[in-house]
């Protein structure tokens, strides 16, 4: 792909959380997220192409994970929580329909 | 400030109303889609029971492409107790799926928030799916207006 891959905004409300606390996140991504439904002025569909899946890891371990469709807007946001268990890397990965893959991360520190 | 928003949804309803429409109507119309299809294929043909999920979704959408969605579960997200995914469809748009989210006791609780494209007036449909194979739903109707000028 000739454009380079976005770069995701990730937020997390809390960057220090005790043992069991919940941690938001907040993620979005710059996409067209093309449905496949719409036509261009002659009259051809325009093909389809959008983030199909969401995964977000926490030290390779999956906490929360979306399959979308097209009918989720244009750059697409997500907002989630998981359960601080331990210290490490929370990996957010956007795949994209060609199988190109976004991805963003964050550190989390658990006491 | 009306033709702005007006000319932004013709270009914005990628789900193909406005585009049918301006194309001479060829389009089918779209009295129904396969999200009854997607809720069987998801339960098994289990009849879910309303309650535990909340949907959370503006009554009036003035802007049908990106309509802010929200939804909890009630669990305890406990390894014996907890919610593994949650399918969410809409009956009027082109097709019904708008996602499916996968939980695990690991994220602490079901809950997640996005926005979505919604073609027209319609219902949405929150599915949970427990992982002792019990199901729960909620459905909330928005009315999409179309144009954004409150037509």
């Amino acid at each position: 792909m000739a454009t380079p891959a976005p770069r995701p905004r990730i937020r997390l409300d809390k960057k220090e959380a005790k043992k069991g606390d919940l941690v938001e996140v907040k993620a979005l991504v710059a996409h067209i997220m093309e449905s496949g439904q719409r036509k261009d002025k002659d009259g051809n569909v325009i093909p389809r192409k959008i983030i199909n899946k969401f995964t977000c890891e926490v030290n390779g371990k999956l906490v929360f994970a979306a399959d979308l469709e097209p009918a989720v807007s244009a750059n697409p946001y997500m907002q989630f929580k998981f359960r601080a268990d331990e210290s490490g890397k929370v990996v957010l990965t956007w795949t994209d329909d060609d199988g190109s893959k976004i991805v963003g991360e964050d550190t989390i520190t658990v006491s | 400030m009306t033709m702005t928003v007006s000319r932004r949804e013709a270009f914005a309803l990628g789900a193909g109303v406005v585009t049918a429409m301006a194309l001479g109507g060829a389009g089918p119309a779209w009295a129904k889609n396969d999200s009854d299809e997607l809720i069987k294929a998801f339960t098994g043909g289990k009849a879910p029971v309303k309650g535990k999920v909340k949907l959370d979704l503006p009554d009036i959408a003035e802007n049908g492409n990106t309509v802010p969605l929200a939804f909890t579960v009630e669990s305890p997200m406990t390894d014996a107790s907890h919610v593994t995914d949650v399918l969410v469809v809409a009956d009027g748009n082109p097709r019904g799926g708008i996602a499916t989210f996968h939980f695990s006791p690991r994220s602490g609780v079901a809950e997640a928030a996005t926005r979505i494209r919604l073609a027209e007036t319609q219902n949405v449909i929150a599915i949970a799916k427990m992982n002792d194979g019990s199901f729960y739903t909620d459905t909330r109707q928005v009315k999409v207006t179309i144009g954004g000028c409150g037509g």
